[in-house]
């Protein structure tokens, strides 16, 4: 399942980080950010708690970014 | 700007004025540091804030990090010595000026490729109890009836049921030239209405509408990363932690070595402070806002001049294709065929009409389509049953209790009809009823006006090899291939032989060496996705092309590929300018600060300055439109 959600990040280098940080997060198969849209893709293993899985991937990404945003 | 920047500027701005008052002040000591802090945290606390939460999350090498080691030591240096805090708060100040700069021009380029791309209707009018109201065009059930006055976009697809107009389809296609619509035309989603007033029945949703669906895929098209921003962001990575690690050897080995193998005084502070210049420099920031940036911009001019780019990847591919694979029927060609002879048929050309319109009547091939044009009367669909449509061969239906067979001579051959040649060039349709040979039709296509000019184009723009495929009859391809100048031409292949043909010419082929596919999107989906890049022409309003290909023209004329082909060497020249260029100058701003000679100053007007080039270089991939008017004529 494929979700894209609007984030909110000021350097593009924190957008990369951001990426690899919900690459690497449990539940996610894949993700992709685009700096120039400011978008996430997320893309879900099956079964995922989407929620829950997101809730872990903001707060990865705010150790990387402490100003970054994810509307989910 | 928004209010985070404009707060950053509010602090930018008085930081600025306390350092030049500052200036003026005769303090000494204490005092001195005092008042020099109070600018350097109001324009610094966040990055210091950041850089604290950053050693606590165990992310040391970012930007943050790094400004706030590189002040703080800069700092440190000036209470030690005689005491010039300038320095550490300027470095400051000016990373701030230039991630100010940064998030503002991003912001706003941001907002001028989205608006470029912008085609979307706020609003649809409906009739409500005898009144227009404007409502959310997501609201608009399929089949409703709306209004477009003049000046406005069409929110939905639909039909036009009354009223006459002009329609600009520039923001879909690119094309300038306005197109004059009736009723009983269709209409497109996204063109802007420009004389008359138009009622339209939708027969789309509007999520289904072209609109929707350009905007999905260009707004997801920069998710797919090229390599080049492969590259860059493993570069980043990498870059950081080196830089950062080379500070640290520059700030110990050197004094370590002359301290105890030269004997020579150490001066600590001397190498110190080129070490924290070191780490000034080591922010990548200008590389990765400047690549993404291009790809953006880039895909945003391609979609507004109608080509629709799925991805940062094809659009670098594009700049490497070397070899263009055309289908010939409605890529080439106009795909609009006349019938031109009845030949050999015991019947009257009405009625052989009759049985071949009918028998074709479910079909969507062109060809199909033209008969039933020639047809010219309203088909009576209760009187065809068992329709069965063999890819590559023809149909086979029953109209009226009677086995009709239409297709080209291999149907014929497996329908075991003896048939007769035909010596004329073009198309020829066989008709079989009842298993007994009904004669045949003779149709032709019309070669499209610019598609000679777009192969002489494309070679001139670095094309190698154009090759033509094609399920039509040898002599018909020929002439065609000849007409246009084509390198090879294969003909007489079924849509899964259009395949294997393009998979034996990607054999053997360098990685750098990209082939494109052209097709109209009809039933060649599968040479669509095996091609290196796949190209679908004139799709507005075909799904199935939307789906396969990787680049969608909006509309049918094959000049836009050569446009396309433009702007994705100009995107990837830029790309490349700013890679090297931004690297050039770190490395020698790295050299010049190890060996003394570049101070923090240098280093932070180098970070911000390389950074502020960048971005500009990149939105320079926007403009060119001016070289494609001059293509056209």
């Amino acid at each position: 399942m494929k979700k894209t959600y609007n984030i909110e990040v000021d350097c593009a280098n924190c957008a990369n980080k951001m990426e690899d940080v919900a690459k690497n997060t449990a539940g996610v198969k894949n993700a992709s950010v685009n700096f120039m849209m400011l978008k996430m893709e997320v893309e879900f293993e099956d079964g995922a708690d989407v929620k829950k899985v997101m809730k872990e991937v903001l707060k990865g990404c705010r150790k990387v970014e402490p100003d970054c945003e994810i509307e989910f | 700007m928004n209010r985070k920047q404009k707060k950053m500027l509010t602090r930018i701005l008085c930081a600025l004025a306390l350092m030049i008052g500052l200036a003026f002040l005769p303090v000494e000591g204490w005092l001195r540091f005092v008042l020099y802090m109070i600018p350097y945290f109001v324009v610094g606390y966040d990055i210091l804030r950041k850089a604290v939460i950053g050693i606590y999350n165990k992310q040391v090498f970012d930007e943050n990090f790094l400004m706030a080691i590189a002040t703080v030591g800069a700092i440190a240096i000036a209470v030690t010595g005689e005491g010039d805090y300038t320095e550490a708060v300027a470095v400051m100040l000016f990373y701030q000026i230039g991630e100010l700069f940064q998030s503002y021009a991003v912001g706003k380029s941001r907002k001028n490729i989205t608006e470029l791309m912008d085609i979307r209707p706020d609003y649809a009018n409906i009739e409500r109890d005898g009144d227009i109201v404007q409502v959310d065009p997501d609201e608009v059930a399929i089949g409703s009836v709306i209004i477009v006055r003049p000046g406005e976009k069409v929110p939905i697809d639909g039909m036009v049921i009354e009223g006459e107009s002009t329609l600009d389809t520039s923001a879909l296609t690119g094309e300038s030239v306005p197109r004059d619509i009736a009723a009983g035309a269709e209409v497109t989603s996204g063109c802007i209405n420009l004389t008359g007033v138009l009622e339209i029945q939708t027969t789309k949703e509007f999520g289904e509408s072209t609109v929707s669906k350009i905007l999905d895929l260009v707004g997801r098209a920069s998710s797919r990363k090229s390599k080049s921003e492969d590259f860059i962001s493993k570069f980043a990575k990498v870059y950081t932690p080196i830089v950062c690690y080379s500070a640290l050897a520059l700030a110990v080995l050197p004094p370590l070595v002359s301290m105890l193998v030269l004997g020579l005084d150490a001066n600590w502070m001397n190498w110190i402070y080129r070490a924290l210049t070191f780490l000034v420099i080591s922010c990548p920031c200008a590389l990765v806002i400047s690549i993404p940036l291009s790809f953006f911009a880039g895909i945003g001019g391609a979609s507004k001049e109608g080509v629709l780019i799925k991805g940062s990847n094809y659009l670098e591919a594009l700049s490497q294709v070397d070899t263009i694979v055309f289908d010939k029927t409605g890529t080439l060609t106009q795909g609009v065929f006349e019938v031109n002879e009845v030949h050999h048929s015991n019947l009257d050309r009405e009625q052989l009409l009759y049985y071949v319109a009918h028998a074709e009547s479910a079909s969507s091939h062109p060809i199909s389509q033209s008969l039933q044009r020639a047809y010219g009367k309203s088909l009576d669909l209760s009187k065809v049953s068992d329709i069965q449509e063999i890819s590559g061969h023809g149909i086979l239906a029953k109209v009226d209790g009677k086995h009709v067979a239409v297709g080209n001579h291999k149907l014929m051959a497996t329908q075991q009809i003896s048939f007769k040649e035909c010596h004329y060039v073009g198309t020829v349709i066989h008709v079989a009823i009842d298993g007994e040979y009904a004669g045949h039709i003779v149709i032709s296509d019309v070669v499209k006006k610019d598609s000679e000019q777009a192969i002489k184009q494309l070679k001139k723009n670095g094309v190698k090899k154009t090759v033509m495929l094609t399920g039509d009859a040898k002599e018909v391809a020929k002439q065609v291939a000849e007409k246009l100048h084509l390198d090879e031409v294969y003909s007489e292949l079924l849509p899964q032989d259009k395949v294997e043909q393009v998979e034996a010419l990607l054999e053997g082929r360098n990685a750098k060496e990209k082939l494109a596919f052209v097709g109209d999107g009809i039933n060649d989906a599968p040479v669509l996705s095996r091609a290196d890049i796949g190209i679908a022409m004139g799709a507005m309003g075909s799904d199935a092309a939307i789906e396969a290909a990787d680049i969608v023209l909006m509309d049918d004329n094959p000049l836009r590929i050569v446009r396309a082909i433009k702007i994705s060497r100009k995107c990837m020249k830029i790309v490349y300018q700013n890679i090297f260029f931004s690297i050039g100058i770190k490395v020698i701003c790295l050299i010049l600060g190890a060996l003394g000679i570049a101070n923090m100053w240098l280093a932070i007007f180098a970070d911000v300055g390389v950074m502020v080039l960048a971005v500009l270089n990149a939105i320079r991939v926007l403009f060119t439109k001016k070289d494609f008017e001059r293509t056209k004529r």
